[in-house]
């Protein structure tokens, strides 16, 4: 590949840019992954945990004695026996203005959602502690729940808390240029309402949390499927009143899929490791599907009202957005409504904007940040309301967008707004008209057009729709990672942050092997266990590799000169003459000449005990580097869709899928297509069939797979992909993120195509997932 | 919440089954409320079968029982007494990856891995019933498993691959 050669000068790149097959795969294949509930706690009580069955309740009692007298149950905790934990729970992401409201571990005295924890039981197997929790008594006293941010912004309506004033949690009004003049006079101004509904992140393993406290070290150990290891270790350091080395905690070796739910902080992980010190016994808890569907954070859910101005030839004039974000019942963080409000302009030049965020709370469980986070909603507005825009002035699509893209020479470009990171929204690096010529190129549209058109006379309704996004990646504030030369002479890379199957143990050795120059089979990486690492922030917001890439490589490169060195003084000749490859460092002229990283690792680390060693020579050789980015890092991309609607069932086909990304270099081509593939999947589910309903009373009416529908084989096409490389000017690896790109344009687009099928019905397609109902609803139930 | 009197004790009965499990034949006594995919994870210590919904939905706990694949989380291990059943720590042959497993690899079929176990059964089962020779028929093949990592199209041409080097293999001999 073409960009490897602009990595670094002078560096002769073997495994980055190779689409190496993962060394995770073996253990994965043959059934010895160690997933948490894989691991041999075979001595653990086990744990299941009582969830509030009412959206909005006081708890005026709870009679656990009936419970304790069964054969097998330990002990049973609620918030009563807690109360040296029942500490907040601060949102990641806050803002000066947020109506804050307090969110405890566990239920104190009001239920808030359905499926908030109120009592935990201890018992010696799950199946003791699921019978333990009937037994349970608690009375009730049900209030007024809301289950929207229609409902929630009701004026004179019930509120979410008891004692607060309004169920709005922050207000925020970003702008750039002058929105209101310019919406004044603008030739044109269209308008509409778009509504995304709620989905889920539905990695397949649930969430899960075991603990053991070891009276002797007096350290507590948690173990914890997290995506953030060392964020969870901080929370729960801060909460418990313990210093950071007092916890251990260790995201196991493989974790079944994150998504963003899993790079929360919930109650459950703060009450777990609590009652195994208290027990002294260790404990885990490992969710079932029930419970991630009522309990785990989700997303989506937003309704914008927006409008946009523009003259005779479609140049984008201006940008007015208005949107409401479900909260949920707490505030778990602001970073998916925030992302939202910048990711609206995209890849166009808009220089007026207006965007506005009434986040509500609601009596529904929290959402937070889930695969695209936030960016699937803005991109479908924003991408709707592009074709609004070449429908009215009889354009095709692809015309309007071209007309307004940002071009390659205008970067560094400056939006006008500020990023979800706190720092201005400038994008770094893009080719956006790549993006757009590469997917029109592909679909050939004016052969679509005709196709179009004869499918049409013969009553089958097709349509193409196209999507564009940006998307902040790789944010900070930093990722750490820590290369040793083992003494056995390899290397050894420990990453702070933790994998859901993003191949961390193969991409970062592919890294750790080029920067140091050796064989790549004596790499080993290792991660999420914050006793290996002091400092890291996980895996969320696709930053890993933008972030632990670059400090794998700068440690990596300082590590090199290390081992140069040693290598120097022990053959007694210049640096500069050396070179490393395989597993020695050698005289460039003398090949013969060479010192094995064994014998630097016994020189250097090993030693000999109480000897001097020469005075320049490097000892302990281990280095660690923490990146730190000054920004986001941009990637972007384009989606195509040619779908296939079915006028009598309201079933949508996707005939053709086409995706066109830029994540600027790529370590491991394989491993970035398989982000983008399972991306594309999740995009396509929230297109067309994830809904997580709630009833108007709070109470969620999805919650088994039997009444969520989670894409399968048969409704995900195999997308065709291309790739521009914009290399990122603000890290040595050029790299942006992609764990998300994938998800971000699909539904703006299957939405986009869906309302050009079926355009001859006049149809308005306006609201998200499109179920077959909503879909014959769009074709019939319209004026 | 309603309860029931008659439960407030679990059910302590037990009964002895034998099974066969990767080919070699146990008795063990298993309380009988035990599910088969608890057995297989916790009594027999197979943990390569996974669970991800405990309602019959995700594929993930997918079993081979006597030729078929089956969903251990809706079965008891009582209703197993006397079948073979196999695992997904069956596949490979002394650390050698069988072929389908191969091209999972080379395909980048899995991600997470949490749910490959249980594809990887489901589709054990259907090769045994006749190849997979289409796009189409992979699909339906793959269809009653869930997976929310990879899209799918990995498992797809890792399965035509599969056919078609099975195909090779009938062709050349
Ligand atoms: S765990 Fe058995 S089908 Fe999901
Ligand atoms: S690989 Fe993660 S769910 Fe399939």
């Amino acid at each position: 590949m073409s960009q490897i050669s602009e990595i670094k000068e002078n560096l002769t790149v073997t495994n980055i840019g190779r689409g190496m097959i993962r060394r995770e795969d073996p253990r994965l294949l043959t059934g010895q992954g160690k997933f948490i509930d894989d691991l041999p706690f075979s001595d653990f009580y086990e744990a299941a945990i009582l969830r509030s069955p009412h959206a909005h309740a006081r708890v005026v009692s709870i009679d656990t004695e009936r419970a304790l007298k069964l054969s097998g149950v330990i002990a049973i905790y609620t918030a009563a026996d807690l109360e040296p934990i029942m500490k907040d729970l601060p949102p990641k992401v806050s803002h000066p203005k947020l109506n804050y409201q307090i969110r405890l571990p566990m239920v104190k005295e009001y239920a808030n959602y359905v499926g908030e924890p109120i009592a935990v039981v201890v018992a010696e197997n799950r199946y003791i502690a699921e019978d333990a929790l009937d037994l349970i008594e608690i009375e009730y006293e049900t209030l007024p729940a809301v289950a929207s941010t229609h409902a929630a912004l009701r004026k004179g309506g019930p509120k979410v808390h008891i004692g607060s004033e309004s169920n709005v949690a922050v207000h925020i009004i970003q702008k750039a240029g002058d929105p209101e003049a310019a919406l004044k006079t603008a030739p044109h101004v269209i308008r509409e309402t778009f509504k995304i509904t709620r989905g889920g992140g539905h990695s397949i393993e649930g969430r899960g949390v075991a603990a053991r406290f070891d009276p002797i070290t007096q350290q507590l150990t948690v173990w914890d499927n997290t995506q953030a290891p060392h964020y969870v270790r901080q929370m729960l350091a801060t909460i418990y009143g313990m210093t950071e080395d007092e916890i251990r905690l260790i995201a196991p070796q493989d974790i079944g899929g994150g998504f963003g739910p899993k790079a929360q902080f919930y109650g459950e992980e703060v009450v777990i490791p609590w009652i195994v010190m208290q027990m002294k016994h260790p404990v885990k808890w490992v969710e079932d599907r029930w419970e991630n569907f009522i309990s785990a954070t989700m997303e989506r859910s937003q309704t914008h009202r927006v409008e946009v101005g523009f003259d005779e030839d479609g140049h984008l004039l201006v940008l007015k957005d208005v949107f409401e974000h479900d909260q949920g019942a707490y505030c778990v963080g602001l970073q998916v409504p925030t992302i939202t409000m910048s990711t609206l302009p995209g890849p166009y030049v808009i220089p007026n904007i207006h965007s506005e965020l009434i986040s509500c709370y609601t009596n529904i469980v929290p959402t937070s940040s889930l695969r695209g986070a936030g960016r699937p909603q803005a991109v479908t507005v924003m991408e709707r309301m592009m074709d609004r825009i070449a429908e009215h002035l009889g354009m095709e699509p692809a015309e309007i967008r071209r007309r307004n893209l940002i071009q390659p020479d205008q970067f560094p470009y400056a939006v006008g707004l500020l990023f979800r990171d706190g720092s201005p929204l400038t994008y770094d690096s893009g080719n956006y008209p790549a993006l757009l010529e590469g997917a029109v190129d592909r679909i050939d549209i004016v052969k679509f057009r005709r196709d179009q058109a004869e499918a049409r006379s013969q009553g089958r309704f097709l349509g193409l729709g196209l999507s564009m996004y940006v998307e902040g990646t790789g944010i900070g504030p930093y990722e750490g990672a820590r290369v040793r030369l083992t003494n056995s002479g390899k290397i050894l890379v420990t990453l702070a942050a933790s994998p859901q199957g993003q191949g961390y143990e193969t991409v970062y050795a592919q890294v750790a092997a080029d920067a140091i120059g050796v064989d790549i089979d004596l790499v080993e990486v290792r991660h999420g266990d914050t006793s290996s690492i002091p400092y890291g922030q996980g895996t969320f917001a696709s930053r890993v590799t933008a972030t632990a890439g670059p400090a794998v490589w700068e440690a990596s490169e300082l590590l090199k000169s290390d081992l140069l060195a040693v290598a120097a003084s022990l053959l007694k000749c210049d640096v500069s003459s050396l070179a490393l490859s395989g597993n020695s460092v050698f005289i460039e002229s003398e090949p013969e000449r060479r010192v094995l990283l064994y014998d630097i690792a016994l020189v250097s680390n090993v030693g000999r005990h109480g000897m001097s060693v020469p005075r320049d020579l490097p000892i302990a050789i281990e280095r660690t580097a923490y990146f730190k980015p000054v920004q986001a890092v941009y990637s972007s991309g384009i989606s195509a869709v040619i779908v296939e609607v079915d006028p009598e069932t309201g079933k949508i086909e996707i005939l053709k899928s086409l995706l066109g990304h830029d994540c600027g270099n790529v370590l491991n081509p394989m491993i970035v297509e398989g982000q983008i593939l399972g991306g594309h999947a999740h995009g396509i589910g929230n297109a067309i069939y994830e809904e997580a309903r709630y009833s108007e009373d709070g109470q969620p009416q999805a919650v088994s797979y039997l009444d969520y529908a989670l894409p399968t084989a048969i409704e995900v096409p195999t997308p065709e992909l291309f790739h521009v490389f914009s290399p990122s000017p603000l890290n040595p690896l050029g790299v942006k993120g992609a764990g998300e790109g994938g998800t971000i344009p699909v539904p703006g687009a299957v939405a986009n195509a869906v309302e050009d099928a079926l355009r001859p019905f006049g149809s308005r397609i306006c609201e998200l997932p499109l179920t077959p109902e909503r879909v014959l609803r769009a074709i019939y139930d319209h004026d | 919440m309603a309860v029931d009197e008659s439960r407030a004790d679990p059910v302590e009965d037990k009964s002895w089954i034998s099974v066969t499990i990767n080919g070699s034949k146990q008795d063990y006594l298993v309380e009988q409320r035990l599910s088969l995919a608890d057995f297989i994870r916790n009594q027999v210590g197979l943990k390569g079968t996974h669970l991800g919904c405990e309602h019959g939905s995700c594929g993930a706990c997918t079993v081979i029982i006597d030729d078929r694949a089956v969903r251990s989380c809706l079965m008891f291990a009582v209703q197993s007494d006397g079948s073979s059943i196999e695992t997904v720590e069956g596949l490979a042959i002394d650390g050698v990856l069988s072929p389908l497993q191969e091209s999972f690899q080379a395909n980048h079929a899995l991600q997470c891995g949490f749910c490959t176990s249980g594809f990887l059964m489901s589709l054990v089962a259907r090769l045994r019933e006749g190849p997979i020779d289409t796009e189409s028929e992979a699909r339906e093949a793959l269809s009653g498993n869930i997976c929310r990592c990879t899209g799918y199209s990995g498992m797809v041409a890792a399965i035509l691959e599969q056919s078609n080097s099975i195909q090779g293999i009938k062709e050349n001999s």
